[in-house]
């Protein structure tokens, strides 16, 4: 996913170095974006750019992405390669979701489509086009805690934390479909998230917490 | 990964539309989790996606009617949590909630879930990998035959091709007798799910009987009392999460102890999913023992042919088989 990276890694990276938080740089990459938008209008930018001499009607070699994530609007556009993933990371520099595999099979970069958790590693982000996307940094308003993270870090449910964003985000889920109801669904459930340090034992009673303080809230 | 030019259409007759247009290098995408996850390999090189999933209207699922019918589109955790599904039909049900991680299954449609792709080591090699695949560039070889072939099939070989087919659903859709819904540039056609799948024979990178630009629309599943006494049973290196070792889709329609008929399904030991119509004769007519259900077992593997490393599959495809169908006729009221 090189070529990606260097597409569209362009302009953003450096807002992390300028002391703005992650909500900021959001925003004023929307802006940007949206900006280069307008600009581009003009120029017909729906169908510009047929490199590889795309020869059906409609289709495009960039496409314009209109997407909400954590709750913002944002109009992009986007080389019809790129993953949700790379698209997050790379791009709006939301980097909670992260890559482990790239191939779905461990779960780390797991968010919420449109209320449902998806590999975003293995969802294209022209996927995204017209839908919600909900990751780690959205999940609890401001600074305070969403229940699920609190339990985490109440049962000590990870060494490292490079899987815990994905993990959970995939545990929020596990709950709001009612799979939540017993270790061994829970377990079940959670399977598609991989734990190297092995903190499966703190994960799953952490959600069995969570579960209870999700409902009352 | 190489570029692409990207279309989505609004209609399954647009997508076919686009698709023939398109000409040369052209592929659907559905969910995405088996061809996206190809491209980053390199192994697919579509030159023109045309993304139907967002075609409206071809995602119902109706459970009302004389058959079950699942729209192309349907998500697979949308099917296996379906109320009907669930309570009459537990080897569809098991069959998805098996498969794949929930992540995954809220993604993948299950009409894209018919044509998964192998999960053949050599194959997935790359397209740029040591290892020679017939599958991925034919006539190239076959990096399987004489190396690490724990995974490979005993069912349905040839000498090109030893890769197992990797879906759970079609399984238990064989067992079934289900009918696949096509749409193509003449128009419509509905043929059995059996027909759908090849044996690799000598030219094993045609893996479906769809002709270019086809896509499916529909699983029509034929209602029969012996859903409730069914069950789909799967054998991991893991609990969880992970494709099968070998594994059994069974339904079994009972009078009392006896077996009036038996539905066989066979997954992750063939080459295509695999109706085990031997282990099916074995049971219809007889009073249900344990000996009997291994004896169906075996009668299953009866034509295996083991490779290097992969000879326990007999043995673990026969008792998977019988456990099977002991669990499905303790569903049997």
């Amino acid at each position: 996913m090189a070529d990606d990276d260097a597409i569209h890694g362009r302009g953003m990276h450096e807002d992390g170095a300028t002391g703005f938080s992650r909500r900021d740089t959001l925003k004023a990459g929307a802006a940007v974006t949206a900006a280069a938008v307008l600009a581009a209008q003009g120029s017909g930018i729906g169908v510009a750019q047929q490199a590889g001499g795309a020869a059906l009607p409609g289709a495009t070699d960039t496409l314009l992405l209109q997407t909400t994530i954590n709750g913002e609007f944002l109009t992009l556009q986007i080389d019809p390669r790129t993953s949700l993933l790379d698209l997050l990371r790379e791009r709006l520099t939301l980097t909670g979701a992260k890559k482990g595999c790239d191939h779905g099979q461990c779960g780390a970069c797991t968010v919420h489509l449109d209320g449902k958790r998806v590999a975003s590693c293995l969802t294209m982000a022209a996927k995204a086009d017209g839908r919600t996307v909900l990751t780690i940094e959205g999940l609890s308003p401001g600074d305070a805690l969403h229940p699920m993270q609190q339990a985490f870090i109440d049962h000590d449910a990870l060494q490292c934390g490079y899987c815990t964003p994905g993990q959970i985000m995939a545990a929020v889920a596990c709950v709001q479909e009612g799979n939540a109801t017993s270790k061994e669904r829970i377990r079940e459930y959670m399977s598609g998230n991989i734990c190297r340090c092995g903190a499966y034992v703190g994960i799953v009673a952490a959600i069995q917490d969570a579960a209870v303080r999700m409902e009352r809230s | 990964m190489h570029a692409f030019s990207y279309a989505r259409p609004t209609s399954a007759a647009e997508a076919v539309e686009m698709f023939s247009r398109a000409g040369e290098g052209a592929r659907f995408i559905a969910g995405g989790t088996t061809l996206y996850d190809l491209m980053k390999l390199d192994i697919e090189q579509p030159r023109h996606l045309i993304d139907v999933a967002a075609i409206q209207q071809l995602d119902g699922i109706d459970t009302a009617g004389d058959v079950l019918r699942f729209q192309a589109l349907a998500r697979m955790s949308a099917v296996a949590t379906d109320e009907v599904v669930l309570r009459d039909y537990p080897v569809l049900a098991e069959s998805l909630s098996k498969a794949a991680s929930q992540q995954l299954r809220n993604m993948a449609t299950i009409g894209g879930n018919l044509l998964q792709r192998t999960r053949c080591l050599y194959f997935r090699n790359g397209a740029n990998g040591f290892y020679p695949c017939n599958r991925r560039e034919p006539g190239s070889g076959c990096g399987a035959m004489g190396g690490l072939d724990r995974g490979q099939a005993v069912l349905g070989t040839s000498g090109f091709c030893t890769a197992v087919s990797p879906g759970d659903l079609p399984v238990a859709l064989v067992a079934l007798d289900a009918r696949v819904d096509v749409i193509g540039r003449t128009g419509m056609r509905t043929m059995p799910i059996e027909d759908l799948y090849r044996l690799p024979g000598a030219t094993p990178h045609l893996e479906f009987n769809l002709a270019p630009g086809e896509m499916i629309t529909a699983i029509v599943v034929p209602k029969t009392a012996a859903g409730r006494a069914s069950t789909y049973h799967k054998i991991r290196d893991r609990e969880s999460y992970a494709f099968a070792l070998a594994s059994a889709a069974v339904a079994l329609e009972m009078r009392g102890g006896r077996v009036e008929r038996a539905r066989i399904a066979l997954g992750g030991v063939a080459t295509r999913p695999w109706r085990a119509a031997a282990a099916e004769a074995e049971l219809a007519g007889k009073t249900l023992t344990p000996e009997l259900a291994l004896k169906a077992g075996r009668a299953a593997f009866a034509e295996a042919v083991p490779g290097h490393h992969n000879a326990f599959k007999i043995e673990l495809g026969a008792r998977t088989v019988a456990d099977a169908i002991t669990i499905a006729a303790s569903r049997s009221i």
